[in-house]
């Protein structure tokens, strides 16, 4: 068994509207040293095996939207 | 001839569509469940709003990769009218049948209002008939639509913009897009709620006359 962590973002380009809310509230917590916040997601999969095309299949169909979405994985033991 | 509105785990404006493609513009509509793969016998497609697959992983994502989409699908390729309102909008997108994405609102709010959308093309039988302007209800929380410049110039080239609010953007759509079409003119894609302003009952019944471009769309 093997686990393949997932790491899904937006896009650099794209305005990460929950990001830049999440950085204004710490803002106004008075952390100061913050200046941005981007929000992603983290998918961890658990497998029988690992295929690296398959993997990429499986983000392109499904999991990431290529649209306004990057990825990338690590295998974790 | 005969609607078929696509029924999702999730969806709930299913009920609306129907009610109002068959009683205030009188078309045959069906309820199709998600999980079939034949739309023999329809000749249209309501893809509704709602949350489908409770908007897990994004909007849209599960609900296009259901069996039925692949005689969507067809129907888009076939020149055969569809329509996805909403979520059903967003479905569009993640399928590939329209392109694009939507993100989460500019500013983070779920907007619930009635908007004045400005009818942009009249290139599609969706559009050609629309008035100037049209007061439609939206409800959502992920309806900034975006995509690469390139293809946000060749819509607008190509009068594949149908619709855009009328003065505030509720939601920062690129260029206030509040709804496109395909490159055939029968694919329509759109964030606000057409079957929600289809009742003189209740009020608002600007919305039948997109509903009514389904005849026209198969003509």
């Amino acid at each position: 068994m093997v686990t393949v962590r997932l790491f899904v973002t937006l896009k650099p380009s794209l305005l990460d509207s929950a990001g830049r809310t999440v950085a204004g509230s710490l803002q106004k917590l008075g952390f100061d040293e913050v200046q941005g916040a981007r929000i992603g997601k983290l998918i961890e999969l658990q497998m029988d095996k690992f295929d690296d095309a398959r993997m990429k299949e499986m983000c392109q169909k499904l999991l990431a939207n290529p649209v306004i979405e990057d990825f990338r994985y690590e295998v974790v033991a | 001839m005969k609607v078929a509105v696509i029924r999702f785990p999730g969806s709930n404006c299913d009920q609306d569509a129907l009610w109002s493609l068959r009683n205030s513009v009188g078309i045959e509509a069906e309820y199709v469940w998600h999980e079939s793969d034949s739309l023999v016998g329809y000749e249209g497609v309501f893809l509704p709003g709602g949350f489908s697959y409770g908007d897990y992983l994004r909007c849209g994502a599960m609900a296009a990769q259901a069996p039925i989409l692949s005689e969507v699908r067809r129907f888009a390729d076939e020149g055969r009218p569809v329509i996805g309102a909403c979520n059903g909008f967003q479905v569009l997108c993640e399928s590939g049948i329209l392109p694009g994405a939507l993100l989460r609102n500019e500013k983070e709010k779920f907007v619930c209002k009635t908007v004045r959308l400005r009818t942009i093309s009249r290139a599609s039988a969706w559009t050609r008939d629309l008035p100037e302007t049209l007061d439609i209800p939206i409800a959502h929380g992920e309806g900034r639509y975006i995509a690469e410049a390139a293809t946000i110039q060749a819509l607008e080239d190509s009068g594949r913009v149908a619709f855009r609010y009328e003065g505030d953007n509720p939601n920062g759509s690129l260029d206030s897009i509040a709804g496109i079409l395909n490159r055939k003119g029968n694919v329509l894609g759109m964030m606000p709620h057409p079957e929600r302003a289809a009742n003189p009952v209740l009020g608002k019944t600007d919305g039948i006359a997109i509903l009514r471009a389904f005849e026209l769309v198969v003509a």
